[in-house]
């Protein structure tokens, strides 16, 4: 049993596993405060990814300003989004909405291969190349500075929920929209906010995504993996995000060294089953009481 | 205008056509279809045949999405698994070919209703997101599973009915019409029953439901199964249309397309189903005149696919906003406007 | 009196959530052909009580008996089989049918036609259709007069058609118990009448046990045969409207008082209260409770001296 290899293979599933906690995070904003199960949530961070490609590639911009505008492009368009297309779908049947995120998807993916094909491309390189050893372990440092910048992002996140007393108005607008409108929040502002958020923090997820493994118009088959994250972690709970985030994203890496690559959906997949027959609502997330 | 619609027994009340001039319309429909094939040209025989394994397939998701209110966005696996099953038995068996698409409704079937068994526990969404990942594990067993061709996938070789090979689509017509025509007429009559109603109800208020003796379980999974049925058999006529069938052939947009098909037509509406298959099929042949027109230099079908994919995305979100009962409402508006008429509303 | 066996029996049932208990050692017997009813304050249990016969809530302890058979594992389809219906404090029909198709489904679990016979419709299926649409239009269409709306889609009926169509739905079951929960509330006096009269055709005439929960004193008085207390989880009495009526554990439940001379004391002082506040605070008067003199501490304080 090759040890050192297992190590290094665990710890860039946790690296990866850093990234599925921060889109899964993007997720758990939306669903926290407008109860929307969002199916393109991948597609938003491959949105992320080509806008920066677009700035810094295309256009020649510096990185760091190509990122920044990136993520306000990104912002922008997720709340654009919210207005245009879940907004009028208030008060409609969950379902239905979730179907409206399923279009969008399609949607993005048809704008983006419509503008840059469906090819594979690569992002310019902007991190730091010397390669991270963990003691004698090798770490990518793609991956590990990807996995830093989205720990420190969910705990800042983590952090806000806890402390402000926003995170509670967050969730009084997901669970009763006119109650809350009574109580003077700002329902229509808050799922605004919750959606260009959300977009931004994907777009963050899409930027190290794509650098890690390049970008294209299929880069949306993230999401399903992060779906699985949410799912099993509890679709409003952003430590659920985290733990279920490294979990899933340690399983993937194993599944893909010692398996084959082919299997890591399917090893992701079944973790999902398996998970929903135990827990119905994941680990962390709160149950749905059904009143009769 | 619609007159003396009054009916004098129970039996014309419930009957599938209710009126004289439906009962007319229905008719004239066979009697076209009938005579299609012999006016149509090459092109809209292919066009004609597609169509009518979509209003198949989407008859069936209908039964599982729009009637008992399971979201599934796993319809192309099925599909999958009765054009595959069809694909091995020709190639292994060489088997009668009913015989095959049977049983490759069959394989859909069972698949179905494995995949139907979280649903007591696992509610809405959350199944849909389990039926991705059916369609999923589907992919990996039409790879890896030794038997059927791997990613190169499997050649079909044409059904044969007493020696005449279905190699054309005119020939073809004949199967694959009158198998569609029969499974519609069978979804149709199925409302009309305790069974279809059961569906509904699960649908509406599966508590009530259960209220009323109606096992949740064996009914949802009666569902998944009928319209896995439905796909497998839609996935055997596939196979022997394209006659080549690939792990690629069956993707998760299909599914989606299947989704939106039953969303744009009307879900929990027989004529939606077809509506909505017809006009998602049109679609992509439609975008693509529009896109020739363009003054666009260069090869403008590499603009196709792309445009194809925003079209399905706007479609679905469209009509979600905006007409969330699907084509089938805006043809009952036009129908109630004809039977009011002259008069105003 | 001939003892009759309870068609059904509620024994010792105690259901917690939990630490709260919602019953706490229910127990009472449902004599065949009789309208019993539960009354009780809000959040004494009664719906709980309901949700537990019909097979909701597993119970920690205690059992239910339906027809002398113990149901308390029984899952909630399989007692309605057995002839227990039920209705919804919320109007629970299927929204997506006509009154008819909601109709047609109380019948559904006696109905035979499988998978095949209905794809194929002609023959066995069409002819069960038509068999349970005649003995529909014969039996409960007329007997409770929705004739004029036996095509209309529910979600489009008033609520008081709406609740008789719940009813209509119940007796296409046929049922051996029919519990109604709340069955006129929201109901205005023309409408709760109208019910009145169709709970106790269906009792008369069908020979239905009906076993109900209600608010509606007037109801529950000219109609009931049995009426049972519910306060806190536990049935604190049982007996003829009559006994139950003039019962102090009943009056303190709702009143907050077991004497009916001190109540009415303290309405009189109340009023002098209010009397004298009103010259000191002018037409804008105090609070509500001033008014009445009866504020929810007073109306404890009498219980915790005295019995």
């Amino acid at each position: 049993m090759d040890w050192l290899f297992l190590f290094e293979v665990t710890l860039a599933g946790i690296g990866g596993g850093g990234l599925y906690a921060l889109a899964g995070l993007a997720f758990v904003m939306i669903y926290k405060a407008t109860r929307v199960v969002n199916l393109a949530i991948g597609e938003m961070l491959m949105l992320g990814a080509y806008a920066f490609f677009a700035f810094a590639a295309g256009m020649n911009w510096p990185v760091p300003v190509a990122i920044v505008a990136a993520i306000a492009v990104s912002a922008v368009l997720g709340g654009v989004v919210e207005r245009v297309a879940i907004r009028p779908m208030l008060g409609e049947s969950p379902i239905s909405v979730f179907m409206v995120t399923v279009g969008l998807g399609s949607i993005m993916v048809g704008v983006v291969e419509l503008i840059w094909s469906a090819d594979q491309r690569r992002l310019p390189e902007f991190i730091p190349n010397e390669p991270i050893f963990l003691g004698e372990a090798f770490v990518s440092p793609k991956i590990f500075y990807s996995f830093l910048v989205a720990v420190l992002l969910v705990a800042v996140s983590l952090a806000v929920f806890r402390w402000w007393r926003g995170g509670v108005a967050l969730r009084a607008t997901a669970t009763d929209q006119a109650a809350a409108y009574a109580m003077g929040i700002n329902v229509p502002r808050v799922f605004s906010l919750a959606w260009i958020l959300a977009a931004a923090l994907a777009a963050v997820a899409g930027i190290a995504v794509g650098a890690i493994g390049g970008i294209s118009s299929s880069m949306g088959i993230f999401g399903l993996s992060v779906l699985v994250v949410v799912i099993v972690g509890g679709l409003d709970s952003v430590l659920g995000a985290l733990v279920a985030g490294l979990m899933i994203g340690v399983l993937e890496a194993w599944a893909g060294a010692y398996l084959g690559g082919e299997y890591k959906l399917l090893v992701t997949f079944l973790v999902l089953v398996a998970v929903l027959m135990v827990r119905p609502y994941g680990l962390f997330g709160t149950q749905e009481i059904e009143r009769l | 205008m619609r007159i003396a619609t009054a009916k004098e027994s129970y039996q014309l009340d419930e009957a599938l056509f209710d009126s004289a001039t439906q009962r007319t319309w229905a008719v004239l429909l066979g009697v076209a279809l009938v005579l299609y094939p012999f006016l149509a040209s090459d092109y809209w025989l292919y066009l004609a045949c597609l169509v009518s394994i979509h209003v198949a397939s989407a008859t069936g998701l209908n039964i599982l999405t729009g009637y008992t209110g399971l979201v599934s966005l796993g319809q192309a696996a099925f599909m999958g698994l009765g054009a595959y099953t069809v694909a091995v038995l020709e190639h292994y068996f060489g088997t009668m070919f009913l015989f095959n698409l049977l049983a490759g409704g069959v394989v859909a079937m069972l698949g179905g209703i494995v995949v139907g068994i979280p649903s007591l526990r696992v509610k809405g969404l959350y199944l849909a997101i389990v039926t991705i990942a059916a369609s999923f594990l589907a992919h990996f067993l039409f790879v890896n599973s030794g038997f059927t061709g791997g990613t190169g996938g499997m050649t079909v070789p044409p059904a044969q009915v007493f020696g005449l090979a279905l190699d054309t689509s005119f020939r073809i017509y004949w199967l694959i019409v009158p198998v569609t025509v029969l499974m519609v007429l069978g979804a149709a009559n199925l409302f009309r029953t305790r069974i279809g109603r059961a569906f509904i109800a699960i649908r509406d208020r599966d508590i009530s439901a259960e209220v009323l003796g109606i096992p949740l379980l064996r009914y949802k999974l009666l569902s998944f199964g009928l319209s896995s049925f439905y796909a497998g058999v839609a996935g055997g006529l596939w196979a022997y249309f394209f006659r080549v069938v690939t792990p690629e052939s069956f993707p998760l947009i299909m599914s989606i397309f299947f989704l939106a098909a039953i969303i744009v037509g009307g879900m929990g509406s027989i004529l939606g189903g077809i509506l909505g298959a017809i006009f998602m099929t049109m679609v992509p042949e439609v975008l693509r005149i529009m896109v020739g027109w363009l003054p666009i230099e260069g090869d403008t079908l590499q603009y196709v696919a792309p445009v194809r994919t925003i079209v399905f995305g706007l479609l679905i979100v469209g009509f979600l906003i905006f007409e969330p009962h699907g084509l089938a409402e805006v043809w009952r508006r036009v129908r109630r406007f004809f039977h009011l008429w002259p008069f105003r509303n | 009196m001939a003892t009759v066996d309870p068609v059904l029996r509620v024994d010792g049932l105690t259901l917690a959530f939990g630490g709260v208990k919602a019953l706490n050692g229910v127990g009472f017997d449902v004599r065949p052909g009789s309208i019993t009813t539960v009354i009780g304050p809000n959040g004494a249990g009664k719906t709980s009580l309901f949700n537990t016969i019909s097979g909701f809530y597993r119970p920690q302890s205690g059992s239910v008996f339906f027809e002398g058979r113990d149901i308390t594992r029984l899952p909630a389809p399989a007692r309605a089989r057995l002839g227990l219906a039920r209705s919804f404090q919320n109007i629970a029909l299927f929204r997506g049918m006509s009154v008819l198709d909601n109709i047609k489904l109380g019948r559904h679990c006696q109905l035979k036609t499988n998978i095949f016979q209905s794809l194929f419709y002609l023959g066995a299926a069409r002819r069960e259709e038509m068999e349970l649409r005649a003995d529909i239009e014969a039996r409960i269409i007329d007997f409770l007069e929705i004739d004029h709306i036996r095509h209309a889609p529910v979600a489009a009926l008033p609520y008081g058609l709406q609740k008789r169509v719940e009813m209509a739905r119940a007796l296409a079951m046929q049922p051996r118990v029919l519990m109604l929960d709340e069955p006129v509330a929201g109901m205005n006096r023309e409408e709760t009448e109208d019910m009145a009269r169709f709970i106790l055709d269906v009792n008369a005439e069908w020979g239905v046990t009906v076993l109900m929960v209600e608010h509606d004193m007037g109801l529950v008085m000219d109609l009931s045969d049995h009426v049972v207390v519910l306060n806190f989880g536990q049935v604190i009495a049982q007996g003829k409207p009559a006994e139950v009526q003039g019962n102090p554990e009943v009056v303190r439940a709702y009143l907050g008082s077991g004497d009916v001379t001190e109540l009415r004391e303290r309405l009189r002082r109340g009023r002098a209260q209010a009397q004298a506040a009103g010259g000191a605070n002018g037409a804008a008067g105090g609070n509500a409770n001033a008014g009445h003199g009866v504020t929810p501490r007073d109306a404890h304080a009498p219980a915790q001296e005295g019995v």
